[in-house]
């Protein structure tokens, strides 16, 4: 007997256990972990309304100032009524504008200001200067995998429980000076929050969001495998509910048929000829340059659940780098060409980001060697699924044989849990995938 | 992964050609290993160790003798400590096992420790396989193999290797153990020495995996055994000589030697490549033997030096091509297709490349910047 | 590595000298540092060998193990090690000049300065290399967990009260020396790759014979061929004729002349103890003074070319002027060593084995916040370090083509100049960008407008430090054709949140660690030669 797997209903129960286990179980602590596009913010909002419903004051814990005020402004849509406390810095320009329309909110640099407010939101770094006599009942961790077990230090004292909400698979947090002194330690403080709280409450629920709803039929799979090997998801929609067509036919150029390609399948791997460059190749930047000129010549549409499709614009498309000097090569070179409206940023910055179309300079490119910068797992995992419809990645040959002589000398800290997946094996894992989508080019 | 038989012992023969008449093939031993991992790229340490060479005979005949030494106090307390924790019937060594990685099984005692001496490589494998499927037959008893020999197919020709100890579990699965000579100090270790262990090991599993596949198929449907992925790494506690143990997770390194080792079949590509009658013999005369090394491209970098014993000449050939790698591998990242000293030194001085290559461009803003930095120091 | 170090290095390489990388000494160096250049035993965990120790080049002291397996010499090694080290270090604790820091009373919760005693000077001790700090910190974890004969009668190997004091000083000696920028216990080879790159990898400099042949050859050699000679040369007896600066010893050198010494020795002591009448004795005793002189020969053979060569590389270094912010780092280094000679002096327990959350998490946030501020110093101080930030973008030097007056908005408008920098320099600057120049030794902000001239021109506006007055104080604002340098990071950090009290760790880090057990010592197994 085979049953069908409903996503909306797999999502709503995990929802409902959340939220169950958050308002009325007895542990002080929950954790969800939330694989790309799975309603993280959603869920987030969603709890806080409820806890802020329910009458618990709330404090809650994003770690950077967008994410703050994104927080913001979805919990005001959602209720323009409740009362909302945005904490924030003593700089110039400490939060975005918009907030200033909105008639609930009240912000300010020093938390007495905002006492009394059913929610009030900062980033971790402020909430760590801020003193408080009696602790909140209630709070929400938000990107908990991406704070540091020190930066949590700093601020559980300030609740008396919490709900940690966060995506496993994306970039760790690091430090900037060695660490080693505390590996294997349960409160190592450069590990991530969520592996010092789990190190130190096993018996606390943890939960999953089941479902990417921005993720295609298409790309769901290979992330799930490549990146949550032990977590894995599936994507909202099925094959073929989600399209992406182009008005303008190919001229038979590589960029036109890697865009058809990925039209087609949701992944395309414009192959340029093997060579050594520096990491703004020239020639890869003006091929993911061509591309997004393409992208937006051919007159794209992407059909969605939405009933109509609707045109791929600029701001629907998003380009990716590993490194600062890539993305402004790339704008630069985009702006040669008349592109001056799409995002082109690092993985960092693009991280909890959604387009419906990414395209992405492979990390390895053209590189003589690799390093474990360039082979971070989350690095390629935040630049893999950032994209509803497809992902065309742009890549010089010779990356597997890069992999492959990539020395295996790491170092193995006692005590310290095996993180997993492995950067090396995901790069195999995605370039095998994408080795099935390649369009060579000579440009 | 075995190659079709014929082609197999073509390549078998050919690589005993490679190693010399009647000079036998040396095993893939700890040494070699460290090698494969700091340097998985380079095909001459790739056609060297697959064919079997002694590299240490090679290095000297060439005239660059390898450095690599083993003081005497060392080795002497490195065996004394292993036999320390083996006394008793593996007694103690048993209890850690038990203790770090199988809480749940019956505590070890009257523990089946099978005597596996027998003559040559062959014969001490076969004699392993033979009491791993004896131990199969003890369920729910402990099993401690002493010194086993196990073959793992590396391209072809079978490589030998010797774990410090298996132990066979009361269900039936199988746990590598490493005993190391360096401290447990506090809980953790010197991790340069614990990832070489954890590699180390993940070969050992790989090996017992291939048998466990053969005892499997033997069985018909009953299952394989399983070889953990958690081996057991056991030192000397603090600063005394008691044992103290850690589980160590090497399902990293597995996967990453086994597609090492996959790989290695490309030396059949390299032995290929090389002229007619090339050979490695120590025997040879030096220059004959140079040219024969210098016919297989070497990928030298600095990580060579504590990894391999060919490491002092290939930095000498690297130094004389003026290769940048011999700086180190992280010099290459920013000189794009630039490999040589000379080519970055003429394109930063304007002498030579396309000023448009941001290699180029970035070289010569910063032999600019450097130049007015130390003229503003001298002024 | 950046690209102007790694031009350096190709440079190295074909001038066959090493590179400056630092016009500056960037580190301190006291009048009086201690030099430590320790060996070990191999196969064992911190099992000396010897040492030479001491303040005055010309006269090390020597330290010898003869049977470094042998517990009671061991511990006598350690005990005279102490003899020496503790009597240097107590030497910096009695001068003390006033110094002001502020503290949370704990009556009102309020920070408040309080007059307290620091240091006027600290001690300073300077080991070969890496290893050797590595050793440091394994020595002071072997000793200061030992029990003396008054703590525990029961002890088998009662330590004198010496040993642990010197335990614990050298565990904080190792602690600091994890601080970016702070110089109680310096590696050559650090500080000499600090200033000079040479023409081998960094792995290779690891090695302080090479890094000194590159950076100081003798006549008539490339620094090339002076560096292999010392990493390879070999004398007729086979061993090396620049030994490795410890504390391991070549291999070469155990089997071939330590082993059969110790055997010796081993020997003599045996004979002795069989020995039968007082004459006998009185020459096998001749006989094991003279076992133990050889040992002594040898170790003092293997470590004095290492010695001389620390005191070289000292030598080299003192010729670099001291950075213009090293001092201030070194008054860190003199608070940390207050610190502890107040901690010691209050008789609280040796450092735990392992830190706890607390304590954790803010040593690495000062160590964190010292990289930085190492980072922004030596690259004040430091042209070639500036040029490095330069080339990434991080900061840019120009000359001012423009200045205009403009003032901020309110009802006591400040001003608010509007300075045009011209630069060759590509700094990434996005929107109100902040950027920073010394002025004064201090940081005056301004932040971006606008890139003129296809990001020739740079137009920045200065937001602080030109006095209260509606006029800007003379000499505040850039003038036209003033040569300035911006940086785009801070050049002073701040100070991180404080984090709680380690008895109130919260439930996400286990709870308080509880009353601090006092730390069980290390069992002593016999004499181990297993």
């Amino acid at each position: 007997m085979t049953t069908v797997f409903d996503p909306s209903a797999a999502a709503a129960q995990a929802t409902d256990a959340i939220l169950r286990d958050t308002l009325h179980g007895t542990a002080r602590g929950v954790v969800v972990d939330s694989p790309p596009g799975a309603g993280k913010s959603t869920l987030v909002v969603r709890a806080a309304l409820e806890l802020a419903e329910a009458g618990h004051p709330l404090m809650v814990v994003a770690q950077t100032n967008a994410q703050v005020d994104d927080l913001v402004l979805r919990l005001a849509e959602k209720n323009p009524e409740l009362p909302v406390g945005r904490l924030h810095s003593s700089d110039a320009d400490p939060y975005d504008k918009a907030l200033d329309g909105l008639e609930n909110v009240r912000k300010s640099a020093k938390a007495a200001d905002l006492a009394g407010l059913s929610v009030v939101i900062s980033t971790a770094a402020k909430w760590a200067h801020v003193k408080v006599d009696e602790p909140w009942p209630y709070a929400i961790v938000d990107e908990a995998y991406q704070m540091r077990s020190d930066a949590l230090l700093a601020v559980a004292g300030l609740f008396e429980r919490a709900l940690f909400v966060g995506d496993p698979g994306q970039l760790d947090p690091f430090a900037i000076v060695g660490s080693e002194q505390w590996a294997g330690l349960a409160y190592d403080p450069s590990a991530s929050a969520v592996t010092t709280l789990l190190a130190h409450n096993p018996e606390l629920p943890q939960h999953r969001l089941p479902v990417s709803w921005r993720l295609p039929a298409s790309a769901a799979p290979l992330v799930s495998d490549a990146f949550y090997p032990y977590t894995p998801f599936r994507s909202g929609t099925g094959p073929g509910d989600r399209t992406l067509a182009f008005a303008v036919p190919s001229d038979g150029s590589g960029p036109d048929r890697v865009i058809d390609e990925a039209a087609a399948s949701g992944w395309g791997l414009l192959e340029l000829p093997a060579r050594h460059t520096p990491r703004t190749d020239p020639e890869a930047v003006r091929a993911v340059a061509t591309v997004v000129r393409r992208l937006l010549d051919r007159a794209g549409a992407a059909t969605s659940e939405l009933p109509a499709p609707s045109p791929l614009t600029a701001d629907r498309i998003a380009v990716g780098t590993a490194h600062r000097d890539q993305a402004a090569a790339v704008r630069a070179a985009l702006a040669g060409l008349g592109v001056t409206d799409v995002v082109v940023d690092t993985a960092n910055r693009l991280q909890g980001r959604e387009y419906d179309v990414t395209v992405v300079l492979h990390p390895l490119s053209g590189r003589p060697d690799a390093t474990a910068f360039h082979l971070e797992t989350g690095r390629l995992c935040v630049l893999a699924s950032r994209h509803r419809h497809a992902c065309i990645v742009v890549c010089r040959a010779g990356v597997t044989d890069l992999l492959d002589d990539y020395p295996s000398t790491e170092p193995v800290q006692l005590g310290t849990v095996v993180k997993f997946p492995d950067g090396w094996e995901a790069n195999h894992a995605v370039l095998a995938h994408l080795a099935e989508h390649r369009v060579t080019w000579r440009p | 992964m075995p190659l079709p038989r014929t082609r197999g012992t073509a390549l078998r023969q050919r690589l005993a050609e490679l190693r010399g008449p009647d000079v036998p093939a040396k095993a893939l031993d700890a040494r070699a290993l460290a090698a494969l991992a700091a340097n998985p790229g380079c095909a001459r340490r790739a056609i060297l160790d697959g064919a079997g060479v002694n590299k240490t005979a090679l290095a000297s005949a060439l005239g660059s003798p390898s450095a690599f030494g083993q003081s005497q106090f060392a080795l002497t307390r490195g065996n004394a400590f292993e036999a320390k924790v083996k006394a008793d019937g593996g007694a103690e060594l048993l209890r850690l096992v038990h203790e770090k990685l199988d809480r749940s099984a019956e505590p070890p005692s009257d523990a089946r420790v099978p005597d596996l001496t027998a003559t040559g490589p062959q014969g001490r494998t076969a004699r392993t396989e033979l009491e791993l499927r004896e131990a199969a037959a003890h369920p729910g008893a402990w099993t401690l193999l002493d010194h086993p020999m196990l073959a793992l197919d590396v391209a072809g020709s079978p490589a030998f290797l010797e774990p410090d100890a298996v132990v066979v579990h009361p269900d039936g699965g199988w746990t590598v153990v490493e005993i190391k000579s360096f401290p447990l100090l506090d809980g953790s270790a010197d991790p340069a020495k614990v990832g070489a262990a954890a590699r180390q090991a993940a070969v050992y599993v790989l090996a017992l995996e291939e048998v466990a596949a053969r005892l499997g198929a033997e069985r018909g449907g009953a299952p394989a055994p399983q070889v953990r992925h958690r081996v057991l790494l056991v030192c000397p506690r603090d600063f005394s000589n008691l044992p103290a143990a850690s589980a160590v997770d090497i399902r990293k390194q597995r996967a990453v030697t086994a597609r090492q080792l996959a790989r290695l079949t490309r030396i059949e590509d390299i032995a290929d490549a090389l002229p007619e009658g090339t050979c490695f013999s120590p025997e040879l005369p030096a220059e004959e033997l140079t040219a024969a090394v210098e016919s297989v491209p070497a990928t030298y970098a600095p990580e060579c030096l504590s990894a391999c014993e060919l490491a002092f000449h290939c930095r000498a050939r690297s130094r004389q091509e003026g290769a940048v790698t011999t700086l180190g591998r992280p010099v290459r990242a920013e000189l794009g297709g630039l490999t040589t000293v000379e080519q970055v030194l003429a394109a930063a001085r304007g002498e030579a490349g396309d000023p448009d290559d941001p290699a180029v461009a970035a070289l010569r803003r910063a032999a600019a910047l450097r130049a007015e930095a130390l003229e503003a120091a001298c002024r | 590595m950046s690209l102007i170090s790694t031009l350096a290095r190709l440079e190295a390489v074909s001038t066959g000298r090493a590179q400056p990388a630092a016009t500056v000494r960037h580190r301190h160096l006291g009048d009086r540092p201690l030099v430590f250049v320790p060996l070990i035993t191999a196969g064992e965990a911190g099992a000396p060998l010897g040492a030479l120790v001491g303040t005055d080049r010309d006269a090390p002291r020597l330290l010898a193990v003869p049977q470094p397996r042998d517990r009671d010499l061991r511990f006598a090694f350690l005990a005279e090690l102490a003899d020496i080290v503790l009597p240097y270090v107590d030497g910096y604790a009695e001068t003390v000049e006033a110094a002001e820091r502020t503290e949370t009373d704990p009556e009102t919760g309020k920070r408040v300065k309080v007059e307290v005693d620091l240091c006027a000077d600290a001690p300073q001790l300077i080991v070969p290399s890496r290893a050797g700090i590595d050793l440091v910190r394994l020595l002071g974890r072997s000793m200061r967990f030992r029990r003396t004969a008054e703590q525990d009668p029961e002890a088998p190997y009662p330590a004198p009260p010496r040993v642990p004091l010197l335990g614990r000083w050298l565990t904080h000696f190792g602690e600091r020396a994890r601080v970016p920028g702070s110089s109680l216990l310096l590696a050559m080879t650090d500080v000499l790759g600090r200033h000079w790159v040479t023409g081998q990898s960094t792995l290779e400099d690891q090695h302080l014979g090479a890094l000194l042949a590159w950076i100081d050859p003798p006549e008539g050699v490339t620094g090339a061929e002076a560096a292999l000679r010392a990493e390879l040369e070999r004398d007729e007896q086979g061993q090396l004729t620049c030994p490795p600066a410890g504390p391991a010893t070549d291999p070469a050198f155990d089997n071939k002349l330590l082993a059969p010494a110790i055997e010796r020795y081993d020997r003599a002591r045996t004979a002795l103890a069989a020995a039968e009448d007082g004459l006998e004795a009185d020459d096998r005793l001749g006989a094991l003074t003279a076992a133990e002189r050889e040992i002594r020969d040898l170790v003092l053979s293997r470590t004095r070319p290492t010695w001389d060569a620390v005191w070289r590389g000292l030598d080299l270094l003192r010729e670099l002027p001291e950075g213009a912010r090293v001092e201030e780092r070194w008054t860190r280094d003199r608070w940390s060593f207050t610190g502890h000679r107040d901690r010691v002096l209050a008789g609280e327990p040796p450092q735990p084995r392992r830190d706890d959350a607390v304590t954790a998490a803010n040593k690495l946030a000062t160590r964190e916040r010292e990289q930085a501020r190492l980072e922004a110093q030596e690259a004040l101080d430091d042209p070639l370090v500036m040029a490095g930030r330069r080339l990434s973008g991080e900061a840019f030097a120009g000359e001012v083509t423009d200045v205009v007056m403009a003032y901020s908005d309110g009802k006591r408008p400040s001003p608010r100049p509007l300075v045009t920098v011209r630069t060759d320099d590509r700094p990434q600057l996005g929107e109100r960008t902040k950027v920073y120049r010394s002025l004064g030794g201090k940081p005056q902000s301004a932040e971006f407008v606008a890139a003129e001239e296809d990001g020739a021109c740079v137009v920045l506006r200065v937001l602080d430090k030109m006095g209260r007055g509606k006029e800007p104080e003379p000499g505040s604002v850039p003038e036209k054709g003033d040569r300035v340098c911006f940086t785009l990071f801070e050049h002073e950090q701040r100070g991180g949140a404080k984090l709680p009290d380690p008895e109130e760790t919260p439930w996400t880090h286990g709870g308080p660690p509880g009353e601090a057990a006092l730390e069980a010592a290390d069992p002593v197994t016999e004499e181990d030669v297993l």
